[in-house]
């Protein structure tokens, strides 16, 4: 991105439809999830009221069939969901980075091993994976959960990097830097990264969200944290405890439809960014 | 000063590196002190190959390359940027040398960087400004721009600038003007040949035979990674020896007079080459002998070689 | 046959406005003649090519009128241009060879493109082979991928196809410009004997190499930043050129046969105008050694001699 464009850069990020509104929905749960937990009368474990009431004046979402309130349920596992997305999304994407801009860079054997390390994790089920790993850890935090999502998802990221740098990497101007003595992490970091800026940042809100949606899966099948409350938990719990049939839908309509708005948010951000950064993509 | 012996390159392609693919096949010529060479040949010649072999930017395969009689494969570390304090590369495409998301002063500030680290800015600028009229450039018309809103010719000669800021000894010039429009391009020529005059040793990489003949003493023609043929300009041009270069010198359109008739087969997809000579498969002249062994460079008469057993 | 081009004016839309790509271009070819447009990068020669048979947004049409043997093209209705192109006027667009689908077999692409057209295979096939021939491909390449050939005969392939429904016009833009010199040579030869066989009546060659031109063509055009400079045959132009771009444009080619240090040759210092917002009258003023007051307006391209057109002020 051209630094004179900048204010262009703005004026059609501005713009964007899909930008406006993604970033809206994921700002909004954001702001929920901060100060949520602050707002919640009630601590989200404890049993506080009595079964299974619905939403009222008193509690917001209701109750639990254990008569915990789900209005503090909801934004505890709402800020839980934020952690694994932040910490989970980003140790994939400095994994997917530092594999990537070695093996594109440097090419020859160094990139066939790379390679081959990453196609290997690739196709491994990583579902599969953190089920045995989650299942043998008797005690799982939220940090445990985020890390074990970091380590399995960053192969495509990867892989991805990779191609692009083996483009940029033959470009001329990298040959400049290299007849000029540059080094070789000063031409990865100096000259190759900026120019991929918009494509690391697209990166990082698809693992973000990939993250969110893998530790929602984990813990819709009891995988999740031990101690802890999250959206895919809750919505575990209610099925669980037959909240469908039972009609209870304020138990796990709030879940799922937070998780489903922040992803699909997400990724609506993303296609907006794709635009912003992609001239050819833009209606004139 | 620079000189190639047996300079071989072969890419390795397929999975885990299979197959093989030569690009540059025992090359030897070499450049002497203020000499202007042209490394003349079409696409697949070899000659971008050897350019940047030169730069050290790809290994060779086998053979060597000496700079003032030291082995270029050898230098490492602080030696290397010794290296590219006196040997410096222009390319091709003035605009794609440029990190687009950067001003275009980007590149000077790279050689302060790496090659004066402790200069005091005032000496850098009067060397900056120096370099860049000896270009024939006006310090305040480029300086703080974006390579775009610069011109094709102003780009490539800001490209020169910065070659220049290194007390350069030999510049590798491949395809300089080639993306250059016809009135720019005589300029940046005729710069080159400036450089010359002042002491600088030029290997002009290009596949014009017309811009070849303007500014250098001497010629080497590629085929296919092959040096064919090799020596003084004027005795290639006037009297060119080997079946290739006729042909190229029939083929290239001139403005003096229309094409001759000549008998050129055209290139089908690149073929396997057998271990005959190079140009069998197009030559005219070839025959069984051509087929079986490949010619050597053979000194024909005083400073000019050809590869051929025909002549 | 005749083209003839009336005051065709062809702007490119962009965020910052109007690039006036073509002003009033004004010219005749004629029946059997081959014309090259010639000049360096954004006289508007590619978007005079394209504008008369593939006008399509960026480009804006503002004016003009294009005659083809006397019937006026629509240029301005890509929808109702469908029954010219191919059919009476054909483009090789730059870049041709290598916009051939690399999944497609050569035959099978052929036959797809026809079918578009509303023209049997079968029924051509036989002057395909023909065609072939002619260019010095064999009937198999119908049969292969594109990765498979090289370089010429893609151009080759790329020649007989444009030219199969026998247009009376060929625009031809810098076919050559990635090619090797001797397929350079071999392609242009071909264009002409096509041209000789009347397969086409006339063609309009693109290309900023002069010297090709000095090869092939009947009569030069030269352009700058969008207006029409000079037009002539092509011994008038390269040996006795009457504009000062043309003068200085030939003087500043390297020949075989000149060295630097016999003769050195000189450039046209500066660079042409923007576009966006050029400056009124001759746009070549700026750097025009014999510019002078009348030059602020847009001098007429006015035939001083039989056949020999020039736009500017000094000369007349």
């Amino acid at each position: 991105m051209k630094l004179k464009e900048r204010s262009e850069f703005l004026y059609f990020a501005w713009e964007n439809k899909k930008l406006r509104i993604g970033v809206s929905i994921i700002l909004f749960f954001l702001i929920f999830a901060i100060v949520g937990p602050d707002l919640a009368k009630y601590p989200p474990l404890e049993y506080v009221e009595a079964a299974a009431f619905p939403p009222s004046r008193e509690h917001w979402f209701g109750t639990t069939i254990f008569g915990q309130d789900v209005f503090s349920q909801f934004v505890h596992g709402l800020k839980a969901t934020f952690v694994v997305g932040l910490i989970g999304g980003s140790l994939g994407t400095l994994l997917g980075i530092v594999i990537g801009f070695t093996a594109g860079y440097r090419g020859g054997m160094v990139d066939e091993i790379l390679n081959l390390i990453t196609n290997v994790v690739l196709t491994i089920p990583s579902l599969a994976v953190l089920i045995i790993v989650a299942a043998y850890l008797t005690v799982r935090g939220i940090l445990t959960e985020s890390l074990l999502i970091g380590l399995t998802s960053w192969p495509w990221a990867a892989r991805a990097i990779r191609a692009q740098t083996f483009s940029l990497r033959v470009r001329e101007y990298v040959d400049m830097a290299r007849i000029s003595g540059m080094k070789a992490w000063r031409i990865i970091f100096g000259e190759i990264a900026p120019n991929m800026m918009s494509y690391l940042l697209l990166v990082y809100i698809l693992q973000f969200g990939g993250a969110i949606l893998y530790a929602a899966s984990l813990d819709f099948i009891g995988l999740g944290p031990t101690n802890a409350v999250s959206l895919g938990l809750m919505m575990n719990y209610a099925l669980l405890w037959a909240a469908l049939p039972l009609g209870i839908w304020w138990w796990f309509v709030p879940p799922g439809a937070a998780i489903t708005a922040i992803v699909g948010a997400l990724y609506v951000t993303n296609v907006g960014l794709d635009e912003v950064f992609n001239p050819k993509l833009r209606e004139m | 000063m620079m000189r190639l012996d047996k300079v071989s390159k072969v890419y390795r392609i397929g999975a885990f590196g299979g197959k093989k693919l030569p690009a540059v096949c025992d090359v030897s010529f070499d450049i002497r002190d203020t000499e202007v060479v042209s490394l003349i040949g079409e696409s697949g010649s070899g000659k971008t190959t050897i350019g940047r072999m030169i730069l050290r930017l790809i290994p060779i395969t086998s053979g060597k390359i000496w700079f003032n009689d030291v082995d270029i494969s050898t230098l490492k570390g602080a030696a290397l940027k010794e290296y590219y304090r006196k040997v410096q590369g222009v390319f091709q495409d003035p605009y794609g040398s440029y990190n687009p998301i950067f001003k275009a002063d980007r590149i000077f500030h790279i050689i302060r960087r790496e090659f004066f680290p402790d200069i005091p800015q005032a000496e850098w600028d009067e060397k900056v400004e120096r370099a860049l009229t000896s270009v024939g450039l006006n310090p305040r018309q480029v300086l703080n721009k974006f390579p775009h809103q610069l011109s094709g010719g102003q780009v490539q000669r800001f490209l020169i600038a910065r070659a220049l800021l290194l007390d350069i000894e030999f510049l590798v010039a491949d395809e300089i003007i080639s993306m250059l429009d016809a009135s720019t391009r005589i300029d940046v020529l005729n710069l080159l040949a400036d450089l010359k005059a002042r002491g600088l040793s030029i290997l002009f990489i290009t596949h014009d035979l017309s811009l070849g003949y303007y500014i250098s003493d001497r010629s080497v023609i590629l085929y296919r990674g092959y040096v064919v043929e090799k020596g003084s300009t004027e005795k290639i041009y006037s009297h060119p020896l080997h079946p290739y270069t006729k042909m190229l010198m029939a083929s290239v359109p001139r403005l003096d007079r229309k094409w001759e008739e000549v008998d050129v087969e055209l290139k089908a997809k690149q073929v396997e080459l057998s271990g005959g000579c190079v140009y069998y498969e197009r030559c005219p002249k070839a025959d069984a002998r051509c087929h079986r062994q490949r010619p050597t460079l053979v000194e024909v008469e005083d400073g000019h070689s050809v590869a051929c057993f025909h002549v | 046959m005749t083209l003839q081009v009336e005051n065709l004016t062809l702007y490119y839309r962009t965020l910052r406005g109007d690039a006036r790509a073509l002003e009033d271009a004004t010219f005749t070819m004629v029946d059997g003649e081959i014309m090259g447009v010639a000049g360096e990068s954004g006289c508007g020669k590619t978007t005079l090519g394209h504008g008369i048979v593939l006008l399509k947004p960026p480009m804006k049409f503002v004016r003009g009128r294009v005659v083809l043997d006397g019937e006026e093209l629509p240029i301005w209705d890509t929808e109702a241009m469908k029954k010219f192109r191919f059919r009476k006027i054909a483009i090789i667009p730059q870049y041709a060879m290598n916009a051939l689908n690399p999944t497609r077999k050569i035959g099978k692409m052929i036959s797809e493109i026809l079918r578009s057209r509303g023209v049997n295979f079968k029924s051509i096939e036989p002057e395909l082979k023909r065609r072939l021939d002619l260019v010095g491909l064999t009937y198999d390449v119908l049969d292969m991928y594109p990765i498979e050939l090289s370089g010429g005969m893609k151009q080759r392939v790329v020649l007989v196809l444009s030219t199969l429904l026998n247009p009376s016009v060929l625009i031809a833009d810098e076919i050559t410009s990635a090619l090797d010199v001797s397929t350079q040579k071999a392609v242009m030869e071909m264009l002409v004997g096509f041209r000789d066989r009347r397969i086409v009546k006339s063609i309009m060659v693109i290309t900023h190499d002069i010297s090709i031109l000095y090869q092939v063509a009947d009569s030069i055009m030269v352009m700058y930043a969008g207006q029409l400079a000079e037009k002539a045959s092509t011994e008038v132009i390269i040996h006795q050129p009457r504009h000062p771009y043309t003068k200085l444009l030939i003087s500043s080619l390297p020949k075989v046969g000149v060295r630097y240090t016999e003769t050195q040759l000189r450039g046209i210092p500066g660079s042409p105008p923007p576009l966006l917002d050029p400056p009124p009258g001759c746009r070549f003023q700026e750097r025009c050694p014999v510019a002078f007051d009348k030059c602020r307006e847009v001098p007429p391209f006015l035939e001083l001699e039989p056949g020999h057109f020039v736009a500017c002020w000094r000369e007349f």
